[in-house]
């Protein structure tokens, strides 16, 4: 059993960090932001209902900002910023830009996230599937059409190259 | 002499599809939103809101507030050195309230700790003294006279009469309604947020900010810090959205005040609940309007009262009830009009700009009015609307002719063109269905339903406002470097600026420098207006260069400058045979000019709502198709169909990108958005509760961008970022009102007006 | 202030009987927004996320009976074993929040806030669950009707921890609708259960959304019973189907909010209990 007062570890993209003298109440989001230096992973509403700080825990897409961090010992923990390698872009990242994906920008980082979960799990998904998928993710400024297109770009470009 | 033959490789000029130099980081998450930013040092900043809608403040104690471990300052009202008050057009609204509280959310006081739940607890402890009094929330009273002003400058903020022609004609065939449109969010997903750093002399401030107009802001907060607008440096943080939210201020002046007070950097951000009361809102609107039409259709005299409910603060409500008044009469030919509108004041949250700037309210009615005048006149929606469409040349009820390409008719045509959806199959899948997994309704509870849209916007401000803009352009060693201070939210002028430059200029390398206030204004990120004035002020800063730059080659190789033109990627000879790359060109030379794109001059409207107010006009036309579960009143928005006069393509998927995103606000505003208000309280300050369309709510979009270049623009392109979110929530009001035959006066259209 | 993260189920029983007063949290997408909103301060916390009893699945064939982990997520309940033998269960999973709040939430989630929103609750409630409490020296079975003691307050004591809900495998119709305005991320204006059982000739019909908490409509349930045979699809007539809907909407108390109004709320259950009733005796 873990006793987490004053010091915890959490596990992200691999590597392991002390957070120390935190609140009880910091979610995820906030540490990741605020303690982690990684502020790639965005927050619009405290509440789960914009996705936009959506990361990968234990292998399932959660909101981030309803995760208690001081519970999150031991899980690993994969934000956006574990995507792409240097400045190479993933499919999906490059899909995002080619196809018009990208406004604002800042539903775009839970978005990349969940779309990666997306085809990791189901490489070639339906339509619905994909909005069904994406559901949780709001975007102010696309009206998903240019997301669409670049999930499908994304879908047939990871096709190709693994035939 | 040299010379270089260019393969026919596709350049990222205008016409391309040129990809957003800010992407890559965007979709890594390294790029800076203004929430992003740190400093060494720096404290947290919060804002103390009113909780009542309208009250005397009584007292203030800060006290117990200041014995809380981490708090370093606090701040109110008596601690703002300048102007207590600002505003974008009458500065009404106070830093901090003083006297009174007129709305829910008026900030009262300010503070800085170290850790935001340490602010939390400061602003907890700050014990005010309220006398509650009750709040003005009826718009139609505010207009009366009797009732007790609720700001010294009085309830209505401005009333706007237009009267053309014959007041008393009667048409053959007269239809009437009264429309109201609710108020809606922007709701941009970037929270508000700014980092202010003090100059070490405590007379200056440098800012990072997401906002929508840097020098607006800068003006403002010099103001009220009693500084010379030079020592409130702004430089543009990354902005997630604005759509109208960010053009008044919201925490700059009270970070800036923190900053100064506490020596410090000073970090504020909005939560999404604060962001609701920290900005405007769509004004919600009451709007009767009387259409008077001859037996064919051809309308003759509109009859219109049009009431804006502006909250507590004056903020642009005066320039939207311009808006509202001057486009009343839709997209169509009327000679005669009585119209009256105000903008009011009352004790609701304070409403400013939104996209659409009060042409949507307009529309709303004028085309849920168009229906009616079809069914009277025994015409379809499309028959009346060709009948009445208007073309250049044609004149508003202010007397100003529209002078515009206004290609309203094809607008018309090629969206009738769009092929209808395929019907809803008996085997669809749930999620295609309305109500998706909820699993409510099967295929034959669904109703299919058709309605349009059609509108007229204005491009740029109105009424004398000069909002030009400015750009420079350097050249050098074949690389263009573009300074402006035009606010990218996320439409794409990143994206644009190069292209532009790589037109004129020849050159593939730009360099976009840093936004901020070291350079003269590009007017707000609003009103479909940068691409017309900030990419007016590129193209002619970057004119400005070429020209330079055949001066310099026509001086060097004995060429007269005028015969020198830009071909791809070189500096060529009309008539003769010399041909050199613009990178050689400029290579050891530095050009360097700056541009002012102004448009041209407009005027106020008279007494009698006469006058050329607006620049130009931008017309589209919207098709909705929706499925509506009757019984159960739920609604599924299937296809949109639109044509948009565009005037010219610059970037085939940045533009289509702008109107599939208008589409989906639009489609926000016909039947899931609206703040709820009660006594002047919002009910649902949330995203739980002010619903933004999903992924599973957006419909098909198809989409025809009409081009018919614009002469009074400096491209040739129109702006296209407001057209696509005015009409689409009539087309799909109708559209519910030709599956249900309900009348659905009222947005957003909720299930109980469907079922009852 | 502490944050517990036990990794049994013994642990975490211990921790709440050490400290009774400690906030438990499972998935957290109701507890995190009430923190995020700083309408609750905890100081002291268990977190039950590593408790993997806690997300165990017992198929009971022989007894006709499911007993799910008070902490398995939504999104396992959507597909498979549990999806086969309860689909209406299914069915309300798939309406929870969004695909990230179902990775998180569990039903052990919707009884601890007992919101009579919870979209888990009139599935359990239609199906008459038995909610398994235990404590560091005891334990107990009590029915959901037991459980769920009015809005956002339930039966549990301080040192209990909900482990577990016992479902029965009804052989026979049932379903799961919801209603919303939009078509995604949907907050329940009023939602259904309809479950009948073809061996016993009983119905079961609960409400969310619009009472207090979770509505069995008892009295249409038993007026039903002794106007149709329920152990068959039997086609039912208009006038039995539109009293059956008017009944089920009287049992309702839905009130007016920002959300919607009594009145929709009334009309909705009532049409998607008559819907629902149809499917249920479709040929």
């Amino acid at each position: 059993m873990n006793s987490n007062s004053e010091i915890y570890s959490l596990t992200v993209n691999g590597k392991t960090h002390e957070v120390r003298d935190s609140w009880v109440g910091e979610s995820l989001l906030y540490v990741l932001r605020e303690r982690l230096n990684l502020p790639g992973t965005k927050g619009a509403c405290e509440q789960g209902e914009c996705g936009s700080c959506t990361v990968i825990m234990d292998g399932q897409a959660v909101c981030s900002c309803l995760v208690m961090a001081a519970t999150a010992i031991d899980s690993d923990i994969r934000t956006v910023e574990s995507l792409s390698v240097g400045d190479s872009l993933t499919e999906v990242q490059d899909a995002f830009v080619t196809e018009g994906g990208v406004q604002c920008g800042f539903c775009t980082p839970g978005l990349v996230v969940a779309i990666e979960h997306l085809l990791s799990q189901n490489p070639d998904p339906s339509e619905i599937e994909i909005k069904e998928a994406i559901s949780g993710n709001i975007c102010r400024c696309t009206g998903y059409g240019r997301i669409f297109e670049a999930v499908d770009k994304a879908v047939s470009v990871r096709k190709a190259k693994s035939s | 002499m040299s010379s270089t033959t260019q393969t026919t490789t596709r350049r990222d000029v205008l016409g391309a599809s040129a990809l957003r130099p800010d992407g890559a980081a965007k979709v890594q998450g390294r790029f800076e939103f203004s929430s992003d930013l740190h400093a060494e040092n720096m404290l947290w900043g919060a804002t103390l809101r009113s909780p009542h809608p309208y009250a005397r403040l009584v007292s203030i104690d800060l006290s117990a507030a200041y014995k809380i471990v981490g708090v370093v300052a606090i701040i109110t009202a008596e601690d703002v050195p300048g102007k207590k008050t600002y505003g974008l057009i009458s500065s009404d609204q106070p830093v901090f309230a003083q006297d009174f509280v007129r709305y829910v959310g008026e900030p009262i006081a300010a503070v800085a700790a170290d850790h935001p739940e340490t602010c939390r607890r400061a602003l907890a402890a700050i014990k005010v003294e309220y006398e509650v009094l009750s709040p003005l929330t009826d718009a139609e009273l505010a207009i009366q006279p009797a009732t007790p002003p609720i700001h010294p400058d009085g309830n209505v903020i401005r009333r706007q009469q237009i009267i053309t022609g014959d007041q008393d004609l009667q048409g053959e065939i007269i239809v009437e309604g009264t429309y109201e449109i609710g108020m809606q969010d922007q709701a941009f997903l970037g929270l508000e947020a700014a980092l202010a750093l003090p100059d070490s002399d405590g007379k200056g401030i440098e800012m990072h900010v997401a906002t929508q107009w840097l020098h607006e802001d800068q003006k403002q907060i010099a103001a009220c810090l009693d500084l010379p607008a030079e020592r409130i440096r702004l430089t543009l943080g990354g902005v997630g959205g604005a759509f109208g939210a960010r053009e008044d201020i919201s925490l700059q002046v009270h970070c800036a005040l923190l900053a100064l007070r506490t020596s410090r950097p000073i970090k504020m951000q909005y939560s999404r609940e604060e962001s609701f009361y920290g900005h405007v809102h769509r004004h919600p609107a009451k709007i009767f309007i009387r259409h008077h039409a001859k037996r064919n259709g051809e309308i003759q005299r509109i009859e219109a009262k049009m009431v804006f409910d502006g909250g507590a603060y004056a903020s642009t409500s005066s320039a939207v009830l311009i808006n509202g008044v001057t486009h009343i009469q839709g997209p169509y030919r009327c000679p005669n009009a009585t119209v009256v509108g105000y903008a009011v004041r009352t004790n609701n949250p304070p409403c400013g700009a939104m996209r659409g700037f009060g042409v949507v309210q307009a529309c709303y009615a004028h085309e849920s009015q168009m229906d009616k005048l079809a069914a009277a006149c025994g015409l379809s929606p499309v028959e009346i609307r060709l009948r009445n469409a208007m073309v250049t040349g044609d004149k508003l009820i202010t007397g100003q002719v529209i002078e515009s390409v206004a290609p309203v008719a094809r607008c018309i045509r090629e969206t009738d063109a769009i092929a209808l959806p395929a019907p809803l199959a008996k085997t669809a899948h749930p999620l295609e269905i309305v109500g998706g997994s909820g699993l409510t309704s099967l295929p034959h509870n669904i109703v299919r339903g058709i309605g349009w849209g059609v509108s007229i916007k204005n491009l740029m401000y109105s009424e004398k406002f000069d909002d030009f803009a400015t750009a420079r352009c350097q050249l050098k060693d074949g690389v263009a470097t573009l300074k402006y201070a035009t606010v990218e939210v996320g439409q794409g002028f990143v994206v644009l600026a190069p292209q532009i430059a790589r037109s004129v200029l020849g050159v593939d390398e730009v360099v976009l420098d840093t936004v901020d206030t070291g350079i003269g204004s590009a007017g707000s990120t609003s009103a479909s207006r940068q691409t017309w004035m900030s990419g007016g002020a590129v193209d002619g800063a970057c004119r400005l260069v070429r020209q330079r730059l055949f001066e310099h080659v026509g001086k060097k190789y004995n060429i007269d400058p005028l015969r020198l033109v830009i071909e791809d990627t070189d500096v060529v000879d009309m008539i003769g045979d010399f041909r050199i790359s613009v990178i050689e060109a400029s290579t050891g030379v530095l050009i360097d000019e700056t541009f002012e794109h102004h448009h041209r001059p407009t005027e106020e409207l008279d007494e009698n709502g006469q006058g050329n107010c607006h620049v130009a006009f931008a017309f589209v036309a919207h098709r909705a198709v929706v499925d509506v579960d009757v019984e159960l009143g739920l609604v599924k928005v299937i296809q949109i169909a639109t044509a948009q006069d565009v005037g010219r393509v610059l970037n085939p998927i940045a533009a289509l990108g702008q109107i599939e995103g208008g589409i989906a606000q639009g489609l926000g505003l016909a039947v899931m958005e609206e703040i709820v208000l009660d006594k002047g309280k919002m009910r649902n300050p949330s995203f739980t509760d002010y619903l933004l369309p999903t992924a599973l709510d957006a419909p098909s979009v198809v989409a025809v961008m009409i081009e018919e270049p614009e002469p009074q623009a400096p491209l040739g392109a129109k702006g296209i970022g407001e057209p696509p979110c005015i009409s689409v929530t009539p087309a799909i009001a109708a559209a519910i009102r030709n599956a249900t035959g309900r009348e659905l006066p009222r947005v957003p259209v909720r299930p109980q007006d469907i079922c009852f | 202030m502490s944050v517990l993260v036990p990794r049994t189920l013994q642990d975490a029983l211990q921790a709440t009987a050490a400290n009774p007063s400690a906030q438990l949290i499972q998935g957290g997408t109701d507890l995190m927004v009430e923190i995020n909103f700083n309408h609750r301060k905890p100081t002291d916390v268990i977190a039950l996320r590593r408790v993997d009893e806690l997300k165990s699945v017992n198929i009971d064939i022989k007894n006709s009976q499911i007993t799910i982990g008070a902490g398995l997520p939504y999104q396992q309940m959507e597909h498979g074993e549990i999806a086969l033998h309860l689909p209406a269960l299914a069915q309300a999973a798939r309406t929870v929040g969004s695909p990230q709040i179902r990775s998180a939430g569990s039903i052990g989630g919707n009884l601890g806030t007992c919101s009579p929103a919870g979209d888990a609750l009139p599935v359990l409630s239609a199906l008459n669950a038995t909610v398994n409490l235990q404590s560091a020296d005891s334990s107990r079975a009590i029915s959901i009707h037991d459980f769920m003691v009015g809005v956002k307050r339930n039966a549990r004591m301080p040192g209990e921890i909900i482990v577990s809900t016992t479902l029965p495998i009804v052989s026979g119709w049932q379903g799961y609708s919801k209603v919303g305005v939009r078509n995604a991320m949907v907050i329940s204006v009023a939602s259904c259960c309809l479950v009948v059982d073809r061996i016993n000739g009983t119905i079961a019909v609960a409400l969310g959304a619009v009472g207090p908490t979770i509505i069995r409509c008892r009295e249409t349930e038993s007026w039903l019973a002794a106007q149709v045979d329920l152990k068959a699809k039997t086609t039912v007539s208009p006038n039995l189907l539109q009293e059956f809907g008017d009944r089920i909407a009287t049992e309702s108390k839905p009130i007016d909010d920002h959300r919607s109004t009594a009145a929709y709320r009334r009309h909705a259950v009532a049409v998607l209990a008559r819907r629902m009733l149809t499917r249920a005796n479709a040929q």
